[in-house]
């Protein structure tokens, strides 16, 4: 679904990402951790495409296509979907009306026949009961006065109603209490299917305690440093990462 | 994509939109009955006399003419106006066949077909619904829809040329009631040269079932838009109003000079809001209105109220500051507008607030939106006279900046003369940000898109003032006019 190849990113100059691979298959959760600063929010933007990111070299294919030249939102239709770090505020703007304008957007895209209103209102209804999002939180505008919290959930309802085949969340879990976080990884293991694929970025080991990754990589000094399963995130929990350094 | 590649598609897009045509550009072929260009006393008599205006009108038309000739034209706004040639301009054109307002048969098809064009039906079957329309192209009404509706509620909308005939009285008591003719440079040349416009009068305890609408229309090159609105609300009445204004796609600069007038006496309510999407010029700035209005509304009686929206988005240059005297015990005033200016557009408008009564309240929303290498200026007073105890108001003015070509600016004057009053004023100057742009895109909104929802959820405070159906327009315009335009 996804292939990374020697990925190199600058960013004004400086060399955030160097040479790094990464594999993902459908159906498959895969978890980067790495300390501050190692580049996972870079690397979650450069899928996503966002501006201000320089590839040096290397590639990335999506279900078999460079997604180079591909903008930003031409890959959010294509099924790509970040779970943001910092979701912004839109003022004015209510979580019904974006999620009705981009759901519009996505089908049209996929040449499938908009969603009456009833259907629309249903089909919101049920991802809010799914991801435990409280009903008054979809009339708001867009993480306006939403808590730290609220703005997580609010990511994974996005991630619900938008039904994407690859799910990059960053930090998802960060500022979460125990009860968050849980109703967070029960949104993401209820949406887990055989032709969708997540990758969980995160720092600490305790989410995966909840969301069971196949696969853990270690992203240090721009590179994808070791890789393993479930165990090695008890492992860097227990060691750091400094004796991943050499 | 790169930094770069980002900046080029952007420019593509401006242009496209740019170049493409504003959707009201088209001329209508009518014979008119038009008179020789200038201003001097004999055209503003043939005015007087082809509209068979009694001797009080003429002699107020020409006191104002006279106080005119001895005003300068105001510069104090942060406009750049090129002169205005007075003399070149036509002061009356009228479609010639003149419709007989009983019956549809005898309105020109042309203009039947151009309110078509516009969206305005005049054709009472196909009118929209709980709106009844007037309709003003080039100097004169050329019909009013649900006349017999209203007139059950005895109700009087009607242009103002018909008012004149029809109701002379109260035309006469009420006209420059609340602008007088020397009220300033514009207003006094619309006082001498008004052509036509509409009229309205809502009895006493009458609530209109219907919206009432004026629809303005420009067509005829080279000719001036002086029209004239007198709303009377008597005692517990209510009454919205909305205004709506298109013209064609000319090389030259058009003046539109209007004067809208408001009394509400005891308990009565107004609520007038306007769409403004005069011809707004070129990429260039070549063409477009200019766009130089007196809106004031007198708040006359106790417990009266005034209420004023706008939604501007067209002509090449603004000067407008709807305005509300609030002279009657607990009487309110708002002002709620959202400006948008593009390209080469310059835009100065505000409100005033005039507290004079007690306890009287004002609340003022100002949203500019500046794109292009426009200009945006707000420019509001709030004053407390020494016998407004307790008067109160709150103004907001925020201004949004696409690119950074162009320019918002924000000038408040608040003048007080009373301690128990409390005025507060805010204001902020915001940026979309790439983070919000970012967002929007990666759920599958693109550049154009993402602008709209973050522009019509910034204005939608005022959006929402707006009646149904003129907010669903509105928020189109919003995006028409910003196409393009990013930062
Ligand atoms: N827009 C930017 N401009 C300059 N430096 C940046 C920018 N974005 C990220 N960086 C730098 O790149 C490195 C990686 O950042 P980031 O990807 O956010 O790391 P992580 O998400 O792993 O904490 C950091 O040193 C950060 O300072
Ligand atoms: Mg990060």
């Amino acid at each position: 679904m996804l292939k990374i190849k020697d990925l190199v990113v600058t960013v004004e100059g400086k060399t955030i990402l160097n040479g790094l691979n990464l594999e993902v298959k459908p159906g498959e959760v895969h978890a980067i951790m790495g300390p501050n600063g190692s580049g996972k929010s870079t690397l979650a933007n450069v899928i996503s495409g966002k501006d201000g990111y320089e590839v040096v070299s290397g590639s990335i294919t999506y279900q078999g296509k460079d997604i180079m030249e591909m903008d930003v939102e031409e890959r959010a239709r294509e099924g790509i979907f970040m779970g943001f770090q910092y979701p912004v505020e839109i003022p004015g703007v209510s979580m019904n009306n974006f999620m009705r304008t981009a759901i519009d957007e996505i089908r049209k895209y996929k040449n499938q026949e908009p969603f009456t209103a009833a259907q629309f209102l249903k089909f919101m209804k049920d991802k809010k009961e799914l991801v435990g999002l409280h009903d008054s939180l979809a009339g708001r505008s867009v993480n306006e006065g939403f808590s730290g919290g609220e703005k997580k959930k609010n990511e994974i309802f996005q991630m619900a109603m938008l039904e994407p085949k690859l799910s990059i969340l960053d930090e998802t879990d960060s500022g979460l209490d125990i009860d968050a976080l849980k109703i967070v990884a029960n949104g993401v293991n209820t949406l887990k299917s055989d032709d969708n694929a997540t990758v969980v970025i995160t720092h600490y080991q305790r989410l995966l305690d909840y969301i069971i990754p196949d696969y853990v990589h270690v992203l240090y000094d721009g590179k994808i440093v070791k890789s393993g399963d479930k165990t090695l995130a008890y492992e860097l929990e227990e060691k750091g990462y400094e004796w991943l350094k050499d | 994509m790169e930094a770069n590649d980002k900046k080029q598609n952007q420019d593509k897009v401006l242009n496209e939109v740019a170049n493409s045509d504003y959707k009201y550009g088209f001329v209508t072929n009518v014979d008119s009955d038009t008179i020789p260009k200038g201003l001097n006393e004999d055209v503003i008599r043939l005015i007087s006399q082809k509209k068979n205006e009694p001797q009080w009108l003429l002699d107020y038309r020409l006191d104002a003419y006279h106080k005119f000739m001895n005003m300068p034209q105001p510069d104090w706004a942060h406009l750049e106006i090129p002169p205005i040639d007075l003399q070149n301009i036509v002061y009356y054109s009228a479609p010639k066949t003149k419709p007989d307002k009983e019956s549809l048969d005898e309105v020109d098809p042309e203009l039947l077909d151009t309110f078509n064009k516009l969206g305005i039906p005049l054709e009472e079957q196909k009118a929209l619904s709980g709106v009844a329309v007037d309709a003003v192209f080039d100097s004169v009404s050329v019909k009013t829809t649900f006349q017999d509706t209203l007139e059950e509620k005895g109700i009087i909308f009607c242009s103002f040329s018909e008012a004149v005939q029809n109701h002379p009285e109260l035309v006469r008591q009420h006209l420059g009631s609340v602008v007088p003719p020397d009220d300033n440079y514009f207003a006094a040349l619309n006082s001498a040269v008004f052509s036509d416009g509409s009229f309205c009068y809502i009895p006493k305890g009458v609530k209109s079932p219907v919206e009432l609408s004026t629809y303005f229309r420009i067509n005829a090159a080279n000719t001036g838009q002086f029209e004239r609105t007198l709303i009377v609300a008597e005692d517990d009445s209510y009454v919205s109003y909305l205004e709506g204004c298109t013209a064609p796609q000319r090389d030259e600069n058009q003046l539109h000079a209007a004067i809208v007038e408001i009394v509400a006496n005891k308990g009565a309510e107004v609520k007038y809001s306007t769409v403004q999407n005069w011809y707004p010029g070129n990429k260039e700035g070549k063409g477009g209105i200019y766009n130089f209005v007196t809106k004031r509304g007198l708040a006359k009686g106790a417990n009266s109220k005034i209420s004023w929206t706008q939604v501007e988005t067209g002509s090449s240059i603004t000067w407008k500051y709807p305005s509300c005297i609030l002279m009657g015990d607990n009487s309110i005033g708002e002002f709620y507008s959202v400006a948008v200016t593009n390209n080469y557009q310059q835009a100065d408008t505000g409100s005033k607030m005039i507290h004079i009564g007690k306890n009287t309240k004002s609340t003022i929303i100002s949203k500019g939106i500046s794109a292009g290498y426009s200009q945006n200026s707000y420019r509001g007073l709030v004053k407390m006279t020494g016998k407004a105890e307790n008067g109160r108001n709150f103004s907001q003015c925020d201004s949004l900046l696409l690119g950074d070509k162009c320019g918002a600016h924000t000038w408040p004057y608040i003048n007080t003369f009373n301690e128990s009053s409390i005025v507060e004023h805010e204001a902020t100057t915001s940026k979309i940000s790439d983070d919000q742009l970012f967002y929007c895109q990666q759920r599958g909104l693109d550049e154009e898109q993402s602008i709209n929802l973050i522009v019509n959820g910034y204005a939608k405070e005022v959006l929402n003032k707006l009646p149904m159906e003129f907010a669903v327009e509105a928020q189109k315009l919003l995006s028409i006019s910003l196409e393009g335009s990013v930062g």
